[in-house]
């Protein structure tokens, strides 16, 4: 199976035949190119054109992350799957004003529905269902977004009463993170981001025409739309799990008067459980077979494209467990 | 290389074979949904496929027709052996769209095809006359039907369990 692979110091990948090798100061770490699915660079991260070549030739995306663990950008191969068809259709859908509103609307209500059952997991009462049947009266994509962020500031408040005491917070805040929830949050987001593209990647769908976010936002905007429905379930759930277990403490966060970032340490520990949690597998209700959460990203692309091909209404994912 | 044509003929063949499995596959292949080759089942698929091609097919034309063997006595026999009778209809048109591609291409205006089933000791012969070309070229019709219209709706079936589309097609 093709594994994700993390690099978190600075080096160079360099190839030799149909190997990539990353290179750093503790010596040279061979990675086979069929066992790659993606790459995610953490530290500075130098290429051969040899070694890029053979990422391209092999369709496989590298992910950038600079100094404080900010997503910067990606190298997203030529795409290999094009279907003219669909492309003609996901534009379709963002032009039509009509259309474009009803799949803003499904991700945010995907997204609201997995933040409601991260808090109903801690028993916690919340505003979400009231909040959410709000979307009905939108009629564009600012209110959409309004309702969206008044759903996002009652499940932030709500973060707390989950969280030990020196780890709460007032709001999110996102660049610089002022404190160490913030911190976390920016990196688990941007890590869901890279995850999705790369699974945007692996379908015929094109990351650049989005419905939610404004294509001009950031590149590969329809990354950030289906992010919204994951970020709860991936990123959220495991903050949680993070540090109610003391599995990070605040040794793990590097802090200055303006900004508190993770460190090396605190880094490794997020990404290595948050890899586990992609490979972590559900039985899947409709497949009724085992997926994988890495998967589910991939199943929610597909039904998008569905939906875009007029063959299926789209439902966002919600967590049932 | 393939050049253009080459690869619509080939893609011809395999939406002849897909028109008879299942309609939805034939939709979704012909308009590039095709899914990646990644999961372990499908690439094992592929490797068997390919070894098996390696092993048994003694005749490839044009890199688009493979063919179990030839014989030629007085005409051309294209000979396909097959394991069950399961997908006869698969097989008899795309045995059919061969002996036209090869008289179309070729001028070969003598040919024969023929199904063996060793198993059920049963033999198929099939003649490109001009009722059957007639056959042949209302499937491909019906194919360019199909493709014009939106996505069929998927019928779930044995095939289902092992097809690259499944996911796709049941989530
Ligand atoms: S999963 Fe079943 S319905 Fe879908 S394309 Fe494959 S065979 Fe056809």
């Amino acid at each position: 199976m093709k594994k994700n692979y993390y690099l978190m110091s600075d080096g160079m990948l360099k190839r030799r035949e149909n190997t990539v090798y990353f290179v750093n100061k503790d010596g040279k770490k061979p990675i086979p190119i069929n066992k790659i699915y993606s790459i995610y660079a953490y530290g500075s991260l130098t290429f051969s054109s040899q070694a890029i070549h053979l990422l391209a030739k092999e369709g496989i995306p590298v992910h950038f992350f600079n100094y404080y663990g900010y997503y910067d950008g990606s190298f997203y191969p030529r795409e290999k799957l094009l279907s003219g068809d669909l492309i003609i259709n996901q534009a379709e859908h963002y032009l039509d004003h009509e259309k474009r509103i009803f799949i803003a609307k499904k991700f945010v209500e995907g997204a609201a529905k997995n933040m409601e059952k991260v808090l109903k997991y801690y028993h916690l009462e919340n505003q979400i269902s009231t909040i959410l049947p709000e979307l009905d009266g939108c009629n564009i994509i600012t209110e959409v977004m309004n309702v969206e962020g008044r759903i996002r500031a009652d499940y932030y408040r709500k973060m707390n009463e989950i969280l030990p005491e020196n780890f709460n917070f007032d709001k999110r805040v996102k660049r610089p993170p002022e404190n160490m929830i913030n911190a976390l949050i920016s990196f688990g987001n941007s890590m869901v981001y890279s995850t999705v593209l790369s699974e945007i990647y692996n379908t015929q769908l094109n990351p650049t025409i989005s419905y939610l976010h404004e294509p001009s936002e950031r590149r590969f905007s329809l990354a950030l739309d289906l992010s919204e429905i994951f970020k709860p379930i991936l990123v959220d759930r495991l903050i949680f799990y993070l540090v109610n277990k003391r599995m990070l403490s605040e040794d793990d966060f590097e802090k200055d008067l303006n900004y508190c970032l993770l460190n090396d340490r605190g880094r490794k520990i997020f990404i290595k459980e948050y890899d586990e949690r992609l490979k972590k597998t559900i039985k899947h209700r409709e497949l009724n077979r085992k997926v994988s959460y890495k998967r589910l990203i991939r199943l929610e692309s597909y039904k998008l494209i569905k939906h875009l091909l007029g063959s299926k209404e789209y439902k966002p994912f919600v967590m049932w467990w | 290389m393939l050049s253009d044509s080459e690869k619509n003929l080939r893609i011809i063949g395999t939406q002849i074979h897909y028109y008879f499995i299942c309609k939805t596959k034939l939709w979704l292949f012909s308009h590039h949904i095709q899914m990646e080759q990644e999961s372990d089942l499908v690439s094992l698929g592929k490797l068997l496929h390919e070894k098996s091609y390696k092993e048994e097919k003694e005749y490839t034309i044009d890199n688009l027709i493979s063919i179990d063997f030839i014989k030629k006595q007085g005409c051309l026999e294209l000979h396909e052996v097959k394991k069950s009778r399961k997908m006869k209809k698969s097989h008899e048109y795309q045995l059919l769209y061969y002996m036209y591609y090869l008289k179309q291409k070729k001028g070969i205006e003598n040919i024969k095809g023929v199904i063996n089933y060793p198993k059920i000791r049963k033999k198929i012969t099939i003649d490109l006359d001009e009722s059957k070309e007639k056959e042949l070229m209302d499937v491909i019709a019906d194919i360019g039907n199909i493709l014009d219209m939106d996505t069929p709706k998927p019928q779930r079936m044995k095939i289902c369990r092992k097809c690259a589309y499944f996911e796709f097609c049941w989530v």
